[in-house]
């Protein structure tokens, strides 16, 4: 089965590196991986879905926690949740054959961004059933180029996942997210 | 003050005194100002590995953070294999590298290595520091995310313009991770539960883990022990959390533990494990191990909980706060029927770990006279890894924590010599035998010029068979006897002994041991005992690779 875990990190280089490198060394089968910031400075947002049983996935959480830069996981795979991603689809278009793909999108709530002779670029934001549909309509035109972004998550109604770590926050704390940058410029050449 | 006084003003603020350490390039900042910090004791090893074993050793003697230090490129990544030995084992390190200047990092400079990108995976964390503001805070971080929770090591890498850079000393007064938070309250509905399970028990039995060393609560579980009436087996590195001579200690289990330990193990109905993290080694086939015992695990790391055996009360948290709590929680009982059908398999299967009845030398009868002529309070016992490291676990009653410094995680051929070099220097008055084998020492024993040096009078015994022992044993039994590069040539060792300026003694027969035993401990100063031993010994009982404990045999005949 399929699992949403969402873990808010520390936004500071090495990250990332970290976070790939805990999947591969324990096996963990990644689907899809999303990263960006968040409206905390500092603090970046991953959306990761992984394949495996409830075991994997709850191995996965705690060895993500252990990560000393990790600073929440949470598994949206049981909680009333938005899930969404985006795809963007290059798909060959004749002037003949452009009304009946734009009829498609009108279904699925997709929009055409761009348009040339031959071709249309396609915008969806959907669950990622929905994009998959849609794909699955569009692939007799010829679909000439793809990319997704992945899943996204975010719990409905009032509460957050980012309250305590906001929480958490003060002057002591900075210093450990702002470590580690190699500073802009040039530095003076030392030679050895 | 510059970087390099920084970070030799934040080790001394941290408590450390003794590094372990090789210089090059772009630690010469670093070096160039020590002679200004007489309170750290630098000791120059003979190759960085060796800096990062004795490091760890230090800190698994001492309980105190090790620390080693190595230069950029060729130095870090003869450090990686020591700093993965530590992380595999949990012991308290710090490892500082030196890197090349910040605007050569990543142009492919002369001794450049990507020291953080390698050591990412093999550390609790790690730290490129690009500012000398940075330094303080960062020693900071690093030596309290080594030492708290479930220990390991952490490393520093610093770019050779950093430690020349002007700074302030501003060592923070407190540390406040948001994403590492030692959480010490005491879960006390698991702790419950737990209790209630052992209370309903019959036939309970504990693990004890190297957490029960590493968090100095081997008087905690003596007492929880003794309370519940509970036999205690215990993991390799959990040698020495109980003493030999208790009534309920039931040896040690897994691989080439006792029989009855495993058998034990196979058919409790309660397991208690503290501080251990489920390995194969210890427990066989996970699948197997148990089929009706309820599990009780507890352990500061909840990653372990659940990662290879499923537990029925998984708790969270440090020995030391969790087990007074689960004491109190637990009846006083005895369990007189489980113990004694425990000492009546002991009793059937006594031979199985015996010392061998034989005028031949064998290394069980060595390592046992070894601690026989030893005081036991004074003895701290080194050893490599294989089958001489399986005999000294067996055969030299361990019977306190801290003494017996093995590399049980990684298994690491060579650990013996750097690692009696970093126990001797946390304890000077003990008397370390570092029981060698001879293709592990083989791997470091340059390092006997850093033990003369430093004067440290440690007694080297190499088990000399002219094998590789224990892969001669797997080519034997599973193999077919199909023995391939395991029978090694030997140098002299006691030309060996006498290159390096230190006395050698050569034992080829039974009686030669003890005298030569007694004879090295009244030199003051190192010795080096080669004791030629019988070359095909097996150890016994063992549990064949991939096969559950309860399948543990005896001889090659059971196979």
């Amino acid at each position: 089965m399929k699992h949403t875990v969402v873990a808010l990190v520390e936004d500071k280089p090495g990250v990332l590196n970290r976070i790939a490198s805990l999947f591969r060394r324990r096996g963990f089968n990644i689907d899809s991986l999303a990263v960006g910031t968040t409206h905390e400075e500092g603090i970046s947002r991953m959306t990761i879905v992984i394949e495996g049983n409830e075991n994997i996935a709850d191995q996965l959480e705690k060895q993500l926690f252990k990560l000393i830069d990790v600073i929440k996981v949470e598994n949206f795979t049981n909680q009333n949740a938005i899930t969404r991603e985006l795809a963007l689809i290059k798909v060959k278009a004749s002037t003949q054959n452009r009304r009946e793909i734009l009829d498609i999108l009108e279904v699925f709530r997709a929009q055409a961004i761009d348009l040339s002779t031959a071709s249309l670029v396609i915008q969806i934001v959907a669950h990622k059933d929905t994009i998959d549909a849609l794909i699955d309509n569009l692939s007799r035109f010829g679909i000439l180029e793809m990319v997704r972004t992945g899943r996204i998550a975010m719990r409905r109604g009032y509460t957050t996942t980012t309250d305590e770590v906001i929480e958490y926050f003060d002057d002591s704390s900075k210093f450990h997210s702002q470590i580690g940058r190699l500073s802009n410029g040039d530095f003076p050449f030392v030679s050895d | 003050m510059i970087g390099a006084d920084i970070v030799l003003e934040s080790l001394k603020k941290a408590n450390i005194d003794t590094i372990f350490g090789y210089p090059g390039g772009v630690v010469l900042p670093l070096y160039d100002r020590f002679p200004f910090h007489k309170e750290i004791r630098h000791i120059l090893v003979r190759h960085e590995q060796a800096a990062g074993h004795a490091a760890d050793a230090y800190a698994r003697v001492s309980g105190k953070i090790g620390v080693a230090l190595a230069t950029s490129g060729p130095g870090a990544t003869n450090l990686v294999t020591s700093v993965q030995n530590a992380m595999m084992d949990s012991v308290p390190t710090l490892f500082i590298t030196g890197n090349v200047a910040r605007n050569l990092i990543g142009k492919d400079g002369f001794q450049e290595a990507d020291a953080t990108g390698i050591f990412m995976p093999t550390v609790k964390h790690n730290y490129l520091v690009t500012n000398a503001n940075d330094l303080a805070p960062t020693f900071a971080e690093a030596i309290y995310i080594a030492t708290t929770g479930r220990p390991g090591p952490v490393h520093i890498d610093i770019p050779k313009d950093v430690f020349l850079e002007d700074a302030e000393f501003n060592w923070p007064k407190t540390i406040n991770l948001r994403g590492y938070k030692i959480n010490d309250e005491v879960d006390s509905e698991q702790l419950a539960e737990a209790a209630e399970l052992i209370n309903a028990s019959e036939k309970p039995i504990i693990f004890a883990g190297h957490g029960v060393i590493i968090s100095n609560t081997s008087n905690l579980l003596k007492k929880l022990c003794e309370k519940g009436d509970i036999p205690v087996i215990t993991t390799l590195l959990g040698i020495g959390s109980m003493p030999t001579d208790h009534p309920l200690h039931y040896g040690w289990m897994g691989m080439h533990g006792s029989y009855h330990a495993n058998i034990a193990a196979s058919n409790a109905d309660t397991i208690i494990a503290l501080g251990m993290r489920m390995d194969d080694r210890a427990l066989g086939r996970f699948a197997d191990l148990n089929h009706n015992a309820k599990i009780v695990h507890i352990d500061v790391d909840p990653a372990e909980h659940d990662k290879n055996l499923k537990a029925t009360v998984p708790v969270v948290g440090n020995l030391s706060t969790t087990l007074p709590s689960l004491i109190n929680n637990i009846e006083e009982t005895n369990h007189a029927d489980w113990i004694q059908w425990i000492e009546k398999i002991k009793s059937e299967h006594a031979d199985s770990m015996s010392i061998p009845n034989t005028d031949k030398l064998s290394v069980q009868y060595v390592v046992n006279s070894i601690a026989k002529e030893n005081k036991k309070n004074e003895l701290v016992v080194v050893t490599g890894v294989g089958q001489h490291q399986m005999w000294a676990a067996q055969h030299m009653n361990i019977s306190k924590p801290r003494q017996l410094i093995t590399s049980g995680g990684l298994g690491t051929m060579g650990f013996e010599v750097p690692a009696a070099l970093g126990a001797q220097v946390a304890n000077p008055n003990a008397k370390v035998w570092s029981i060698c084998g001879d293709g592990g020492f083989q791997m470091t024993f340059q390092e006997l010029a850093t033990i003369v040096d430093e004067k440290l009078p440690i007694k080297f015994a190499i088990i000399n068979n002219g094998y590789l022992g224990m892969v001669r044993q797997w080519q034997e039994l599973f193999y077919k006897e199909n023995l391939v590069d395991v029978n090694m040539s030997q140098p002299n060792f006691m030309k060996i002994a006498e290159a390096y300026g230190i006395t050698g003694i050569e034992v080829t027969k039974k009686e030669q041991v003890s005298k030569a035993i007694i004879q090295a401990n009244k030199i003051e100063g190192p010795v080096l005992i080669d004791f030629k031993v019988e070359s095909e010994g097996n150890v016994w009982p063992m549990v064949p690779a991939g096969a559950s404990l309860s399948e543990t045999v005896e001889s090659a005949k059971e196979l």
